[in-house]
């Protein structure tokens, strides 16, 4: 028999009973990260049913998708800006963590944030555990070595209720990244590359874990990018193993483990990586060393070319490419680079960490936004706000004419108040270019944020390899 | 959840690749706290005008379309957020199956817990659904197959939990709930 792999590992410490043909796993979850809106129902349907959240301990609650970006002080503020709808998510959420005993980490919170964002920040996310969230980015934390997927919302009311899980076990998937990054190209590019290698529906039914020397020389927030994008390739989550890079991050951090819990936490923490002999279902190589800055010219991720690129042609069969095409008012054959940009948007559960943002003002420092462009810069949380402003990266952002916001997805998903104006174009460091997402009738391409940097400063779809 | 077993229906196709949930439902519907009404947002920026008329070219909106409850859709449906509101709005359209060669994992969940039943066939049925759409099917689930309009019977998969669910309209949180016991040993031992 094959050696265990970490995904293997961690499944099976969670679980409460076996799989067997003809009932699913019972699966443990040690955190379940709650937002405003694939909640509200499952809280109906605990009220409905007379149930109580079984463990508020392991429950972190935020507000993040649908608050808005600009500074609030007051709920009589908010409701001015938001509309109603979204106003009335606010105050539902605020109202289930009051009537169900969860601390809300909510707009007087310096803890406030993406759940994505914040969960590794406070030290929450940890190695071997699992983690859900009614949201499909959750993949994120596996970056620290965590299981973590997104869930329904009826599977949110049945963690609330049992903290537990019905679950098919997936099949895993290794994704060996050899190689050195060169200079201006990021951890974004090598998940777009990957995307547009596997396809977007390459990983359905898989686990990733993201394996080899290149992937150990790799920062957590670079992870974090790389595990936050695993569902965009159709994959259930996507993984790293836990080292001493993680084991570093997560020191010291106010949910992280302290004391004697901290050696016991670490002793188990380095068992967790997959064994030499661990066999995986599927496999794929990346030379990251050949990776070029990625972006995308099309409505899914899995549309992707290198910056330098020729948009390809598509098959005459391929309808859908001919749609996307159509969507995107681009054409076959050409460079995208060169295209005007009408929004740059740095932020997002995918890029918006102080590693993001220091990327950014190194292009932006000195330089301008190019006219008739507006650039808006996101923080994840409050602390990515707090830990930028004592770097003094708002004050290079705005001098470069570009916006430094409050935290939030913001235009990542248009449903806050920030979105892109139908036929515009926007360069944007987040995670989906589907039709509309940004916006009705947005047009999006994904970047590293050094590529959004520089399409801002040019104007145009820019390589940021000549500003390095 | 009703109980689910045979679906006879007319199939409407929108043959389309990779329909993400965004298109299913876009992110500025999900600022409900309800699941009524929500039929109405299925895919809104592709059934309706600026003016919030409805677009004569999109299949929903065709005559043909009206009362069909199976949907024939192109591969890899349902990619892209957990929003279980698309499922939702599919149901609340009048939809009760949907038959692919690919359903994305999430999307697939979230169906099976409210309902919607995904149908997974083979690309050769499946080719032979696109080219041939409004016509009469039949899902069983107790048997894992669907009946072509000729009689010919395609087997599908079913997990066989799900299966079970639906046949009996088993609400899954009161059967985790049977295990309240199991689970508080489970974390007295590893907590
Ligand atoms: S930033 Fe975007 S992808 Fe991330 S949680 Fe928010 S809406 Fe989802």
């Amino acid at each position: 028999m094959s050696g265990k792999s970490l995904f293997d590992k961690v499944w099976d410490m969670h679980i409460v009973a076996s799989e067997t043909e003809d009932v699913p796993a019972i699966l443990y979850i040690d955190l379940h990260l709650v937002h405003e809106v694939t909640s509200p129902q499952a809280f109906d349907a605990l009220r409905t049913r007379g149930l109580t959240v079984r463990r508020p301990d392991l429950t972190l609650a935020t507000m993040d998708h649908s608050t808005p970006t600009v500074p609030i002080n007051s709920l009589q503020e908010l409701k001015v800006i938001s509309e109603p709808e979204a106003f009335e998510q606010i105050i539902q959420m605020e109202k289930n963590c009051e009537d169900f005993g969860l601390k809300l980490r909510g707009f007087d919170s310096d803890e406030r944030g993406i759940v994505h964002v914040i969960g590794p920040e406070l030290g929450a996310t940890q190695p071997g555990k699992t983690i859900v969230c009614g949201d499909s980015h959750t993949s994120t934390h596996g970056a620290l070595g965590a299981l973590a997927f997104g869930i329904g919302t009826t599977e949110v009311c049945h963690v609330l209720a049992t903290q537990c899980l019905l679950q098919r076990k997936p099949k895993t998937f290794a994704v060996n990244l050899v190689g050195q990054l060169q200079p201006g190209v990021t951890a974004k590019d090598i998940i777009l590359a990957i995307i547009g290698e596997i396809g977007v529906d390459g990983g359905t039914g898989h686990a990733i874990e993201y394996r080899g020397e290149a992937a150990s020389r790799l920062s957590i927030e670079e992870r974090m990018t790389i595990c936050n994008m695993a569902i965009e390739g159709g994959a259930r989550t996507g993984m790293f193993a836990p080292d001493d890079t993680t084991f570093e991050y997560i020191a010291g951090r106010p949910l992280a483990p302290s004391g004697t819990a901290w050696d016991t936490s670490l002793s188990n923490w380095r068992l967790l990586p997959s064994c030499d002999d661990a066999k995986f279902d599927k496999e794929a190589t990346l030379n990251i060393s050949e990776l070029k800055p990625m972006i995308t010219f099309g409505t899914n991720p899995g549309m992707v070319i290198p910056v330098d690129g020729v948009i390809p042609t598509p098959s005459a069969t391929d309808t859908g490419f001919a749609k996307a095409l159509d969507y995107m008012q681009l054409e076959a054959g050409q460079p995208l680079a060169g295209t005007p940009v009408d929004i740059v948007f740095i932020g997002s559960c995918t890029n918006s960490r102080l590693s993001d943002l220091r990327a950014a003002a190194s292009l932006f420092k000195g330089r301008k936004v190019a006219d008739g462009v507006r650039a808006l810069v996101v923080p994840g949380s409050a602390k990515v706000k707090r830990d930028a402003e004592a770097e003094n990266l708002p004050a290079i952002f705005q001098a470069a004419g570009a916006e430094w916001r409050e935290p939030g997805c913001s235009m990542c998903l248009a449903m806050n108040g920030d979105f892109v104006p139908a036929g515009k174009l926007a360069v944007s460091t987040s995670n989906r270019n589907f039709e509309g997402r940004q916006g009705k009738g947005a047009r999006t391409v994904l970047a590293s944020p050094l590529t959004a940097a520089a399409s801002a400063i040019n104007g145009v779809v820019s390589d940021p390899r000549p500003f390095i | 959840m009703d109980p689910v077993n045979k679906i006879t229906s007319r199939t409407v196709v929108l043959p389309l690749d990779d329909v993400d949930t965004d298109q299913i439902i876009p992110a500025r519907f999900l600022r409900t706290t309800v699941r009524e009404g929500i039929g109405e947002n299925l895919f809104a920026d592709w059934r309706y005008q600026k003016d919030g008329s409805q677009r004569v070219d999109f299949i929903l909106n065709q005559p043909s379309a009206q009362g069909a409850e199976i949907l024939v859709a192109g591969r890899n449906f349902g990619c892209g957020s957990s929003r279980e509101h698309a499922p939702w709005a599919l149901l609340d359209q009048g939809f009760r199956a949907v038959i692919s060669t690919e359903i994305a994992d999430i999307f697939s969940n979230n169906s099976l817990k409210n309902g919607l039943l995904p149908v997974i066939v083979d690309s050769k049925t499946h080719q032979w659904l696109l080219d041939n759409p409004n016509i009469e099917l039949t899902l069983d689930v107790e048997n894992k197959q669907l009946t072509l309009p000729d009689g010919k019977t395609v087997s599908f998969p079913i997990e066989n939990f799900s299966r079970y669910c639906l046949l009996n309209g088993v609400d899954q949180l009161g059967f985790l709930m049977e295990f309240t016991e199991v689970i508080s040993e489970f974390e007295a031992q590893t907590r």
